[in-house]
């Protein structure tokens, strides 16, 4: 017994190790950005000697990380409030009308999940492009583009939540006189609160770290996203380590307080994500 | 008859906003998309488009730049799949031992996760750059050279995704019931044994759900590619995402990027209709 416990202490070790090898990067990351731009060329693996915090306002100015987080923010909620409520919507319907009609257009979001943006890419830009649409650079239009990619995979999920409900509900609020709107906005959309959070996890994740899109649509810096302000620091010809550390740990602070407060959810929202 | 008409008014206005941006989006680009690939489309406003059957198809063939994307893609797939899996089982077999610090552990290593591949790339680059040869004491950076930064990049994928997997693989894991590895024990089984004998034929569904997550990932890559080498030395890492996007942008050629991005389609959509059929398939012998 007491060669057991030994055995795993000594497991539990290991474990610790490896785990302080897997976060290393954002230590490297984080010290860096305390340290002065000689600092880094000559010393990159020890501590910041002098420690300065100047990096983060100059970085922050530089990036314009006030304006990013705030498109950011923007683009990123309204995508997901109205994502829930339009796909929810969709959903209901496609599952509550007993219909051929109904079985086709559900299917047709299904097999749209195999498009991989690439394919859509070049016609998209343009048709959202001057002549046309005119909504590139906009954030309106971003978030449209968005409610387009997230709708399937939303749809899906809820479609396969509310098969687990009871119809029998809402004949009820039926006979009591509810309206087909007053039925699902109060007696359904109450009930999907468990797998809006995961549709909000699953596309928040997905719109807030996006690149490619937004690096295609979104060109002049009053829209740019957070990512998009990072690569500032990233030409070809800049050697700017240090505000480079202290704009990446910037971008991190609110991806890693988010996992504090919701990681519960976000570990069980992405797998189940992934088995469907 | 007029309540059967309010019930399609319902229908149809509860569908409409998703509809609307749906086909905007996806069905609308999707299919001017396939009519460009067969057309002498340049993205110029005002330009009439002209229809020329095959020939960018021909051209994508017959083009050297495509047919190496497509082999280092297929290559950063191969040691992408790979490590992914190896360190994302393996992680799981370690957070699922009894150890007061699994969840802490678990926590850790889903973290770079939720991190986009720009800024988990930007990360490593600094590390590949600057830390790793100051470490490895032999200067040399991985990134300089083709092969390796190819190497580079799917230790950064592995970084942003064994954490995942390994959430795929621990709730196999999990579901193995108690009493075959406590039976294997008394039968005086090892760690190794039960692991090759009773842990690996039963999460081998996982191994299939998670080998196709990996490999449609590997192939759709962008973002990582763009921040740690840009395509960089000489188009030597530059994968088949990034290559459409020089064919259109730099080289203004978007109908035989446009042709490529089709092809790009149809491979994933019968990599993606393989593994449902997979799953399928053992969903129906289990």
């Amino acid at each position: 017994m007491k060669n057991k416990k030994l055995h795993l202490s000594f497991i539990e070790i290991i474990g610790l190790l490896i785990g302080l090898v897997y976060i290393s990067p954002f230590y490297f990351i984080i010290f860096n950005s305390f340290k002065t731009k000689r600092n880094i060329l000559v010393d990159t693996l020890g501590l910041p000697n002098p420690f300065i915090l100047e990096n983060y306002p100059h970085a922050m100015e530089k990036m314009d990380f006030a304006q990013a987080f705030m498109n950011s923010t923007v683009i990123t909620v309204t995508s997901l409030l109205l994502l829930v409520l339009f796909s929810s919507m969709s959903a209901w319907v496609l599952l509550r009308t007993k219909h051929r009609l109904s079985a086709i257009i559900f299917m047709l979001f299904v097999i749209s999940m195999l498009i991989p943006f690439q394919t859509v890419m070049l016609p998209l830009v343009d048709l959202f492009g001057v002549n046309k649409l005119n909504l590139i650079n906009s954030r309106l239009g971003i978030i449209i583009m968005y409610l387009g990619f997230g709708s399937s995979m939303s749809i899906f999920l809820f479609h396969g939540f509310m098969k687990g409900i009871p119809v029998a509900l809402e004949e009820a609020a039926y006979i009591d006189g509810c309206k087909p709107h007053q039925v699902f906005w109060h007696i359904v959309l109450p009930l999907l609160k468990p797998i809006s959070v995961t549709v909000m996890i699953l596309n928040g994740i997905w719109i807030w770290n996006d690149y490619l899109l937004p690096s295609l649509v979104l060109q002049e810096k009053s829209v740019r996203t957070v990512p998009l302000s990072t690569q500032y620091f990233f030409g070809a010809y800049s050697k700017d380590w240090h505000l480079a550390m202290a704009a990446l740990t910037l971008t991190l602070i609110p991806v890693v307080i988010f996992y504090i407060f919701a990681q519960k959810h976000i570990i069980r929202g992405v797998t189940s994500g992934a088995i469907k | 008859m007029n309540t059967k008409f309010r019930k399609w008014i319902i229908f149809w206005t509860f569908l409409t906003p998703t509809l609307i941006t749906f086909f905007l989006v996806v069905i609308i680009p999707f299919l001017t998309g396939i009519y460009y690939s067969f057309s002498d489309w340049n993205a110029i406003p005002g330009k009439p488009i002209q229809f020329i059957g095959f020939a960018n198809y021909l051209n994508v063939f017959n083009d050297q730049q495509v047919m190496k994307s497509f082999l280092l893609t297929l290559t950063y797939s191969g040691y992408s799949i790979l490590l992914i899996n190896i360190v994302g089982f393996s992680l799981a077999l370690l957070v699922t031992q009894r150890l007061r610090t699994a969840n802490l552990l678990r926590t850790i290593f889903f973290m770079p996760n939720l991190i986009g591949g720009l800024i988990l790339g930007y990360i490593w680059k600094f590390i590949f750059i600057k830390i790793l040869p100051d470490l490895m004491l032999s200067g040399e950076n991985m990134l300089s050279k083709p092969t390796t930064a190819l190497l580079a990049m799917a230790i950064v994928s592995t970084w942003q995704m064994a954490g995942y997997i390994m959430v795929i693989y621990v709730a196999a894991i999990q579901s193995i019931p108690e009493e075959f590895l406590e039976a294997s024990k008394i039968d005086g089984a090892n760690a190794l044994q039960r692991i090759r004998h009773i842990v690996f034929p039963l999460v081998a569904p996982a191994f299939t759900v998670s080998l196709f997550l990996t490999l449609s990932g590997s192939f759709k890559m962008y973002d990582v590619n763009a921040s740690l080498t840009a395509g960089e030395p000489a188009r030597q890492t530059e994968l088949l995402a990034m290559e459409i996007l020089s064919k259109a942008f730099k080289e203004l050629n978007f109908g035989e990027g446009q042709a490529q991005a089709v092809l790009f389609f149809v491979f994933i959509a019968v990599i993606s209709i393989l593994q449902v059929y997979s799953s399928k398939k053992r969903e129906v012998e289990m």
